[in-house]
């Protein structure tokens, strides 16, 4: 503590971890695992002991730069940013990919780095670094579908970083002040920047990112995008955007569309994509409900969540690793083979739920309950059914595929022991945080006194967790799989038997029907400005091709004409 | 006594700075063996980066140097004047042609029969000459002089990559034609200047034809002078001549031709709208807003997505340099300090990302021979130097920050806002964005695609890697600490127009 206030100028912490990923491709697979687990670790020790305030400021072409502001927001991100990269690069172990271990290290440093600078161009900066360290990750996948993925998460990821700077440069321009504090809505430039934000946040329709790549990304790629890019966005948005309502509109939708597709969805991977984005939406409401106890839901959501997604992707990826799927028509039974990954998942599920007693629980409650103080009961009743939602595809229908189920005859071996070990420990703070909060509580923004175990909070959830659970069990066995359904004795009129289901599957292909059709004439539209494109400015194209010298001197006499008649009418 | 030879010399500097590249090129005609040619051209090649490097530390202390040559006072005598703005034309000129030099005899033994190599540096002082003359002069007849001189070379030049693909006949031939209609423009533009003013010499138009604004003649010349410069600089659509140009050319004049030639003729067109003309001028403010603002905006767009469509890495950036080009047009266009700023800062920068960029596609000409997509798959590994280099020049190119290219974009965008367009600002982000793709598209190949079966490869040699390096390293060096050429930029400007600071 002491030796580091001594320091004329502390580092970065974000920019120690870019630095030390540098070195990573200069060392062995064996060497490099060690490093980075002690690289994160240490940084995690020194993050813990930065004295707050502002520090690294520096100026670069008139510009007041600041790097490094260590307040409790940026704090607690930078904190689980830290933990989350540890026990990444931990379940990672096994990698001998060069290039993904430094990509890692390098995104979540940026990562880090975004969320402790104080002013908006050093933020473009490392946002565009994410995006591009990131998108290794999803090509180390290998595939043609993680390239074209992959392209497509780059441009917007990109474009995002574009809209940003061009928001900037409107707010420099507006109030001449690149400090990264409370912007809002209201100019150009805050409405640039937001959008910004919103992309990499995922919010509705311009969502369509997450869910096409992340998937795509290897084993472990997967695991450590999940933590990083979305919640930079969320600790963005709570920086510069607390209290915007427009924010409570679309983080509530942000937890309700997902379901349906989530519900939907066989690739499990993908469907734990969908639900990463409805607990996105948790935290957008509480930056747009802006109290204090919704800020700290936020913060404290955010912290929680990374821990618990990463854990539902951690188990997911050992089954994939070990099987070479993750579609749950293709899985099942595998709790026979793979009984410790079965309990973490269910670990993960239980939090992603909000179980009591799980960190999920303590951290969406907050926000839940700030939605209620503040009198906004539409969208409380629509976080309600959300959660309900996410028990359903997360909590119930994830496990249950994978684990249960159907058997599917596979016998993996049970996930090696680094996984296992990465694993164990994000389950133990998973319990750990949702037994013992005060912690945590003590990290958050603002004072909290909050007691998330009062008898109305865990038995409003139980109850929801009752219905939710039952409604599943309903689900299974009406309509989700027809054979048992000529065995079930279940004596129930057929009209629910069969309408409820045909409802949620009719709503589903509907959502669906409207989304192809808006994404496949995107698409037609895409590649026929690209084919006109190709047509026009290709090698033999009207612009690309060898012109002749005689056009060449037409192009001359028509511009001097056009000169001379401007002249002219001027005269 | 090297000092008072030193100090017997300085004075003299503006006169040395054209004189000695030009008499140097007959010695190296004499000098007949290609490694004596090359080594004399190296030697005197960073003898003129030295001359621009004082002359320009000369301007920065004491302001604008005037220079009569052979004693001859200005309305009879050639006047060389040389101020910030085409101080900084001279570093870069002279520099670029300082580092191409020791990179020339690898690269131009491999792409030059060997009986032409001494014909070859001398095209290449010719050339070097020129351009420094059409830079310092202060005269305007002098300019279409020294512009002819640069054009004649570099005829040469190109043809000189005619063992390597006959179509650098064509190429040159059809760069000919265009050439000399533009010199032709241009000369007939100063004619008419001559005609109502009385006199050739800048300084002395610059105060005469204020009073002639009105005047037909005055018009048309500026009509002729805007297009005969215009199509020197490669102004979208009178481009055509550029991309087989920089294509079939040897490596070592591609790279020099592209940082140098276009950015000396996009200084004269400055030096003649802003000085001996004045964006007041109800003429000159059409043409500004009508003529070369839209062509600029469509040469960012539509060259850049010509540019993701090639095939071929030199045409690739060839077609680059015509969207950059309307980067520096469009801030002409502004009209404004700010604009002149970032146009003046772009030609700096943009000579430093191209030089890095095309000695980068030698390397890569040299030893695999095919600069096409498909000669640079797998060089990522093969020539991991070479590789890296270019992708620090295309990361300055799209404009990443730390790159010189943000500094220039940062300029751009700022000097747009300022006046309120945004949606210029917006086309400037998008043309950056687009130029991600056909980066992307190199890198792609270089570092995810195997190479071809039984290729080997081995790395570029020292003497080719080093100057591709300096420049990759200016790159980044200019674009972290852009003070200096920022305050440089500025000042010049505000000489253009006249501002006293």
């Amino acid at each position: 503590m002491t030796a580091i206030a001594e320091l004329a100028m502390p580092i970065s912490p974000g920019l120690i971890v870019i630095l030390g990923g540098l070195l990573v491709p200069f060392l062995t697979a064996g060497i490099a695992r060690v490093y980075v687990l002690l690289l994160s670790a240490a940084t995690l020790v020194y993050v813990l002991g930065l004295p707050s305030g502002e520090h690294a400021a520096f100026t670069f072409m008139d510009l007041d730069l600041q790097l490094l502001r260590v307040d409790k927001l940026s704090t607690i991100f930078g904190t689980i940013f830290l933990i989350a990269l540890f026990l990444g690069n931990l379940y990672a172990w096994h990698e001998r990919d060069r290039m993904q271990r430094t990509a890692a290290q390098i995104y979540a440093g940026s990562a880090i780095a975004a969320a402790y600078v104080g002013d908006l161009v050093s933020l473009f900066v490392f946002w565009e670094l994410t995006a591009i360290a990131s998108v290794f990750l999803i090509w180390a996948a290998g595939t043609d579908r993680s390239f074209r993925a992959g392209m497509r998460y780059l441009i917007i990821q990109v474009g995002s970083g574009v809209i940003l700077l061009a928001g900037v440069l409107f707010h420099v321009h507006e109030t001449g002040s690149i400090t990264f504090g409370h912007i809002g809505l209201g100019s150009i430039g805050g409405t640039l920047i937001l959008l910004a934000f919103g992309i990499k946040c995922a919010f509705p329709l311009l969502h369509n990112w997450l869910q096409d790549s992340y998937p795509e990304a290897t084993v472990t790629g997967t695991v450590i995008l999940s933590a990083f890019t979305t919640k930079l966005a969320v600790y963005a948005l709570a920086r510069s955007y607390a209290g915007t309502e427009m924010l409570i509109w679309i983080g509530a939708t942000m937890t309700a569309f997902p379901i349906f597709y989530a519900v939907i969805e066989n690739d499990l991977r993908r469907v734990l994509a969908y639900s990463l984005n409805n607990q996105l939406g948790f935290m957008v409401v509480g930056v747009g409900i802006g109290t204090e106890l919704a800020l700290n839901g936020t913060a404290a959501h955010a912290f929680s969540h990374i821990l618990y997604k990463a854990l539902l992707f951690m188990s997911i990826g050992a089954v994939l690793f070990r099987t070479g799927t993750c579609k749950g028509s293709e899985l099942g039974g595998l709790y026979k083979t793979m009984p410790w990954t079965t309990g973490f998942c269910i670990v993960g599920a239980a939090s992603i739920s909000a179980f009591p007693l799980f960190s999920g629980f303590i951290s969406k409650s907050m926000i839940l309950s700030a939605a209620g103080e503040e009198g906004h009961f539409i969208t409380w009743a629509i976080l309600l059914f959300a959660s309900a939602g996410v028990f359903h595809h997360s909590g119930i229908k994830v496990p249950f595929f994978a684990f249960f189920a159907h058997d599917s005859g596979r016998r993996p071996k049970e996930a090696p022991w680094n996984m296992l070990l990465a694993m164990a420990v994000t389950a133990g703070l998973c319990i750990g945080i949702g037994i013992w909060p005060e912690p945590l509580y003590a990290m958050l923004p603002f004072p909290v006194d909050y007691v998330p175990y009062t008898a109305v909070h865990v038995i409003t959830q139980l109850q929801l967790l009752l219905f939710a659970a039952l409604a599943f069990t309903f689900l299974m066995r009406t309509g989700l799989y027809p054979p048992e359904l000529r065995s079930t004795n279940l004596d129930i009129d057929w009209i629910y038997r069969r309408a409820l289901p045909a409802i949620i599957r009719g709503l589903g292909s509907g959502i669906g029907v409207v989304w192809d059709s808006l994404i496949g004439g995107g698409r037609m539209l895409v590649s026929a400005t690209i084919d006109g494109a190709a047509r026009n400015f290709g090698p033999y194209g009207l612009i690309g091709r060898t012109v002749r010298v005689g056009n060449g001197v037409a192009w001359v006499a028509t511009l001097l004409l056009v000169t001379l008649l401007i002249a002219y009418s001027a005269g | 006594m090297t000092g008072s030879a030193l100090s017997g010399i300085m004075p003299h500097l503006p006169a040395l700075q054209v004189v000695v590249p030009l008499l140097s090129a007959p010695i190296c005609f004499l000098l007949r063996r290609g490694l004596v040619s090359w080594a004399f051209a190296t030697v005197i090649s960073w003898a003129a980066f030295a001359t621009a490097l004082l002359l320009l530390q000369a301007v920065l202390t004491d302001g604008t140097i005037r220079y009569e040559i052979g004693g001859w006072a200005a309305p009879w005598g050639i006047e060389y004047v040389i101020d910030a703005t085409n101080a900084i034309v001279l570093v870069i000129v002279a520099g670029i042609g300082a580092v191409v030099m020791p990179y020339a005899r690898r690269s131009v033994a491999a792409e030059v029969p060997a009986n032409q190599h001494s014909l070859y540096y001398t095209a290449y002082l010719l050339c070097l000459a020129g351009l420094l003359g059409v830079s310092i002069t202060g005269d305007a007849f002098n300019v279409f002089v020294f512009l002819e001189i640069t054009s004649l070379s570099s005829y040469i030049l190109i043809s000189a990559g005619a063992g390597m693909d006959r179509r650098a006949l064509t190429a040159a031939y059809n760069y000919l034609v265009l050439g000399t209609v533009g010199a032709t423009f241009f000369v007939i533009g100063v004619g008419l200047l001559y005609m109502v003013t009385g006199t050739l010499n800048i300084i002395d138009l610059s105060a005469r034809v204020p009073a002639l604004q009105d005047n037909r003649t005055i018009h048309v010349a500026f009509a002729f002078i805007v297009v005969g410069m215009g199509l020197k600089l490669a102004l979208f659509p009178l481009h055509t001549w550029l991309p087989n140009a920089y294509t079939y050319a040897p490596s070592t004049s591609t790279a020099f031709l592209a940082a140098t030639a276009t950015k000396v003729s996009v200084y004269v067109l400055m030096r003649f709208l802003f000085v001996v003309f004045a964006p007041t001028y109800g003429f000159m403010a059409l043409t500004l807003n009508y003529v070369l603002l839209p062509l600029a905006l469509i040469a960012m767009v539509a060259a850049t997505i010509a540019a993701i469509y090639q095939y071929n890495l030199k045409r690739l950036l060839a077609f680059s340099s015509v969207a950059q080009l309307g980067y520096m047009v469009l801030g002409i266009a502004y009209g404004s300090v700010q604009g002149l700023t970032a146009t003046l800062l772009h030609l700096f920068n943009h000579a430093l990302m191209k030089g890095a960029l095309f000695l980068a596609v030698g390397c890569i000409m040299l030893r695999v021979g095919d600069v096409t997509m498909l000669g640079v798959r797998g060089l990522g590994r093969q020539m991991p130097w070479t590789m890296a280099a270019f992708v620090v020049g295309g990361l300055s190119l799209i404009g990443v920050p730390l790159t010189v290219g943000f500094i220039s974009k940062w300029y751009l965008v700022t000097a747009a806002l300022s006046d309120g367009r945004w949606p210029i600002a917006a086309v400037i982000l998008a043309s950056s964005l687009l130029a991600v793709i056909y980066v992307w598209k190199v890198v792609e190949a270089a570092y995810f695609k195997e190479p071809p079966a039984g290729r080997v490869v081995r790395e570029a040699p020292l003497s080719m890697l080093v100057p591709t390096w300096i420049l990759v390293l200016a790159n980044v060096g200019f674009g972290i600490n852009a003070e200096f050429t920022v305050d440089v930029a500025q000042t010049a400007a505000m000489g253009l127009l006249g501002i006293v600071p």
